[in-house]
């Protein structure tokens, strides 16, 4: 009886999830793909696409059931002979940026990759001016 | 000492830096995925019937001239419960309302439209996710407002309640021009 208890709290938190939807899995949210090389291109591109539903996961590492559909998707879209570039444009069409975790150059967020640069090189030419006029004056 | 002006801009940019840091994270998180295909023609599927007394549910049928609103719900979706009067309510302000049950078992569905009522001239069964993702849909319910030609011309986020109504029938009207 006891046993039945610990066992009954155990569980109890898996319940909220089971009543989410009853239904299983879609067939290739768990299934790897037979072609090895092709499974993991699948699962680079699935660390780099977002859960809509937990949003701070990749559909690879989220258990909910639309990130079991991503995977679906994408695993039977590579299969179908798209690229992963093509399958995540397919999702970028319909949810924008977002949906992707691997930065894009876009008319939003290229001073975040123009920055860098610029820094760089103004350190390099600050740099340049000091120590010539070091070298200069050693000579 | 006014020479050295400059050797403050660094200082300067960390502060501004940190003012943006700052001001990013006290925002409020915007938690609702807007879709992309708003404005875009409804992309091509055909779902079979969630119930047997219901036809299903394709794209031909949202291109038949008839402006629609698509509505996206599960059984196992609690503010669907909630949005089930509102529906009911945008019928009776002449909508036609086409569905669309996510993950859903046949069974689960009738239960649901026996329990709630059932407002839907359609229902297509979305087993697979696959119309949801293909519409830029990322939770139940959301509600789309599809023009005669099959144009997507709303979104409606969450669930529809009693002040959206007046909205979406205005939104409704919109499309049919």
């Amino acid at each position: 009886m006891r046993l039945l208890a610990i066992l009954a709290l155990i569980l109890s938190p898996m319940l909220p999830l089971a009543a989410q939807d009853s239904m299983p899995a879609a067939p290739y949210a768990n299934r790897q793909l037979d072609d090895p090389a092709m499974e993991r291109e699948a699962q680079d591109l699935m660390f780099t696409l977002r859960c809509l539903k937990c949003q701070s996961q990749s559909i690879a590492d989220s258990d909910a059931p639309m990130a079991g559909d991503m995977r679906h998707q994408v695993r039977i879209r590579l299969m179908a002979g798209e690229t992963p570039e093509q399958i995540r444009s397919w999702l970028v069409e319909r949810y924008g940026d977002y949906v992707s975790y691997a930065p894009r150059v876009s008319a939003s967020t290229w001073p975040l990759f123009a920055l860098p640069l610029a820094l760089f090189l103004l350190g390099a030419i600050i740099l340049r001016r000091r120590l010539g006029r070091k070298g200069a004056a050693g000579l | 000492m006014i020479r050295r002006w400059y050797l403050w801009l660094p200082l300067l940019a960390f502060v501004g830096f940190v003012v943006l840091v700052t001001s990013g994270l006290m925002r409020p998180m915007e938690r609702e995925v807007v879709s992309r295909m708003v404005g875009k023609p409804i992309p091509g599927f055909a779902l079979k019937p969630a119930i047997s007394e219901l036809p299903g549910l394709s794209s031909a049928d949202l291109e038949d001239g008839r402006p629609k609103l698509m509505n996206i719900w599960a059984s196992w979706c609690l503010p669907c419960i909630a949005e089930a009067p509102q529906l009911e309510a945008l019928k009776a302000g002449g909508a036609e309302i086409v569905g669309v049950a996510i993950r859903d078992k046949p069974e689960d569905v009738a239960r649901f439209l026996a329990q709630n009522g059932n407002p839907y001239s359609r229902i297509g069964a979305d087993d697979l996710s696959a119309v949801q993702l293909e519409i830029g849909s990322s939770g139940v319910p959301e509600t789309f407002v599809v023009d005669g030609d099959g144009i997507i011309t709303y979104q409606h986020i969450g669930d529809v309640r009693a002040e959206h109504v007046p909205m979406l029938l205005e939104k409704l009207e919109d499309a049919a021009q």
